[in-house]
This record gives C-alpha cells, structure tokens and sequence, in this order.
C-alpha cells in the first residue's frame, strides 16, 4: 500500500539540508581537515567492505597463481637464484663498505645512521578514484602502521601512509597532485622538491632556477628534509628539461622509480618511536603540496 | 578509469522504483560511505549523489513511463551531472586539471543502464517489493 502524500518533510527540504550537511562535511573536511582523526575508524568501520570488494582480485590472482606451468616455475627459479647470487655478492661488499662507512663517521664525530625496520605488505586494492592516486595495503594499525610513514619498492620509492585503519592503510603515491616529497640530485648534492603530478609516471619539479646544474638522467634519491622519508631512498629520473628564459624557473619533469603501475608487494620503513616529529597542521599542509602556486 | 559509476545507477534504479524509502537521506549516507572508501574528502560523492537523486525523484514518475532508449539519454544526461559536480569540488580543494579520461564513466554508465535494470527489477519482482 503507497501512501499518496509524501510523509515527513518535503522533497526541497530534504534536499536542503542534506546539501547543507554535505556542504558543512566538505568544507570542514576538505579545507581544514577536521575529521582527519576520526577518518581511521570510519575506515575500520567501512573495511569488511573492502575486503569483500578485493575478493575477485584475490580470486582471480589465486588461479593465475595456480594454472603457471612447470616449465614457467623453473625457469623463473633459475633467474631468481641468479639473482641472488648476484645480490649477495653485492652484499658482501656492502657489509665491508658500510663498516668502513662507520668507521669513518666515527672519526668524523658524526651520527651514524643506523639501518631501518622494514615490514613487507601486500596491495590489496587501487583505489577507482580518478582524482587522487592511492592505493590500499593489507597492513595496519595492528602491525604497527602509523600515519606518513614512508612506504618504498624494491626500485624507490612509492609514497607515504594517509590513512590507517586496523588491518588496513592506504598510500598516497608520490605522483599524486596533492604529494611533493624533498630530494636531492645524487651527482650533486641539489636539493629540490618534487610533486606530483596527478598522472601516474610523472613528477613536476618546482622552482628550479635557469642556472641550476640539472641534467636529464639524473637521480633524484630523498633528501631527508622534512622527517618523513628517511635519507637517500631513489625517488625519480629527470626525464625532461626545458628552459623557457621566459618564464621564472625551468621546468623539470622526472619519472618515478617505483614501478607505480606495477606495485604488489611494499616495504614500509621505520617504526613509530623513531624521532619523526609529527607533523603539525601548517607543516602537513606544505608537504602535502598546498604550497603549489 | 573506463568504471561505471555502479552506485549511483544502483540508487536511481531504486529511487525511481520505490521513491517513498529510497530516497536523498539514504543517497547521502551511501555517499558518505563512498568517500570513505575511496579516500575522497567526506561530502563530496554524498553531494554528487544527493543532487542527482533530487533530481530523479522529481522525475521519477516521468522516467517509469520512457523507453529504454530515453532513459539512457536522460542517465547519461544524470552521470555527467554527477561527474562534473565532483570535478568541480575537486577543482576547488585540490586544483585538478581538466583530463577527458575522467569522463569515460558517462559512456560505460550508460551502455550498463539497461542490463542492471533488468536484473533490479528481476529482483524486485521476485522479492514482491513495491
């Protein structure tokens, strides 16, 4: 039985104050960030969705997993063994190398750095949100993921931690419009800031000046400035110069070194005690990328 | 990025079927939810949603009674609403730029619209909802 008259308030004035309520959300959410500290358990809350929402991805990768062939698994091993034989013996030299590193910033009275915790996590799902790259790992506050905490590949890195719920978290990538991440060039020692761009496999670097001794091809590896990605992790590869005299600064496009389009499995470094200092609002806001333009 | 917007043909399929329960509330709560889910600031999907739902159910009783062919102008006509209004508000708190790519869920929703709404009123059908 419908009724014939519309009970309770009126269409219009439903509409109004929803759009109100939505309005008030946007701007207090958007603009000033006030629901950042509650967005962790609204994320729990919304999670089983998630999960049952990456269960035909799960699906879909168990029986690609299952139906490789033999002859594809060994070749396969054999390139990984060789590998890792190759790594190893990098390594050796590695260990001789960083022990005289200490050494030697011992006699310097300099701090010696001291080698990060990793955790490896799995990418759960890329978020279809075309205006904003993220991605969603199957790690969270209960494996002791925090907010910005730096998240690399086995090529550089891939982005930092926004948002953490209990068993999940999601990485804003380093070509998303809203990121820009500090780095030095590795030839020179330049120091730059990187954003994104909002397109997947490039980074726009900013304030460049004409004169600045910049090539194409060369690495870009984090600075450390800022307290949140630790020092020297490759980040991108200057891709393209162009130097217009008639604008203020050059413009210098890079590429991410992180395969981006490719993630699956990802380090997250560090660990909550380190000496991160926490960000404050004004500071986020700059290394978030609002200081663009 | 070729990603029909599911939601929102979901929630005009039921608003135009049964106007009384779906309606602007639940509209926002499940715009809500999106924004959740897909990281997007909250507000923005549920403003979207909201003023598209406005806008079929003032229609809702028109829309019934058009072929399928119309109601799939008018749905594309509704999507690309939805998609510029969330532009919009992107534009305004992040400085997007403009990219075509971000339009491609107008024409996957469309050719989508008549194979969920057989299925939903299969379904509607079968539960004796009305």
């Amino acid at each position: 039985m419908k009724p014939i008259f519309n009970r309770g308030p009126t269409l219009e004035s439903r509409l109004f104050i929803v759009v109100v309520l939505s309005l008030g959300l946007l701007i207090s959410d958007g603009l000033y960030g006030v629901f950042k500290p509650l967005r962790s358990l609204l994320t729990t809350l919304v999670s089983p969705v998630q999960y049952i929402a990456s269960l035909p991805a799960v699906f879909l990768d168990a029986s690609t997993d299952r139906i490789i062939s033999q002859e594809q698994l060994i070749t396969e091993n054999e390139a990984l063994i060789q590998q890792l034989v190759i790594l190893q013996a990098d390594n050796q030299r590695y260990q001789s190398l960083q022990a005289e590193n200490e050494q030697l910033r011992k006699l310097l009275d300099a701090p010696i750095q001291t080698n990060l915790p990793k955790k490896v996590a799995e990418l759960m799902a890329v978020d279809n949100n075309p205006y904003s790259l993220q991605v969603l790992i199957n790690k969270g506050s209960i494996n002791g993921v925090f907010n910005t905490q730096p998240v690399i590949d086995d090529q550089g890195v891939v982005g930092q931690i926004v948002d953490v719920a209990q068993t999940t978290s999601r990485v804003l990538l380093v070509s998303d419009l809203s990121h820009a991440i500090p780095v030095r060039i590795l030839r020179n020692n330049l120091r730059l800031i990187a954003n994104g761009s909002g397109e997947l496999n490039l980074l726009n670097i900013k304030h460049v000046p004409h004169s600045a001794d910049v090539a194409e091809g060369d690495i870009l590896i984090t600075s450390g400035l800022g307290n949140v990605f630790p020092e020297g992790y490759p980040v991108a590869v200057i891709s393209q110069i162009k130097r217009d005299e008639g604008r203020p600064f050059a413009m210098v496009k890079a590429t991410p070194l992180a395969r981006l389009d490719r993630l699956r499995y990802l380090l997250l470094l560090g660990q909550q005690e380190m000496p991160l200092a926490p960000l404050s609002a004004t500071e986020n806001r700059v290394i978030k990328g609002d200081l663009n333009e | 990025m070729y990603r029909p917007d599911w939601l929102l043909l979901v929630l005009v399929y039921w608003n135009i079927a049964l106007p009384q329960r779906v309606n602007l509330g639940l509209a926002f709560a499940c715009g809500v939810i999106l924004d959740i889910l897909l990281g997007y600031s909250l507000g923005l999907n549920s403003l979207a949603l909201v003023v598209v739902i406005y806008i079929s159910s003032l229609h809702y009783q028109r829309l019934r009674n058009y072929s399928v062919w119309q109601q799939m102008v008018l749905l594309g006509l509704l999507t690309a609403l939805y998609n510029l209004i969330i532009f919009w508000l992107q534009h305004w708190l992040t400085n997007v730029y403009f990219q075509f790519s971000y339009f491609w869920p107008i024409v996957t929703t469309v050719f989508l619209w008549p194979w969920l709404f057989w299925i939903l009123r299969k379904i509607r059908r079968q539960m004796g909802l009305s």
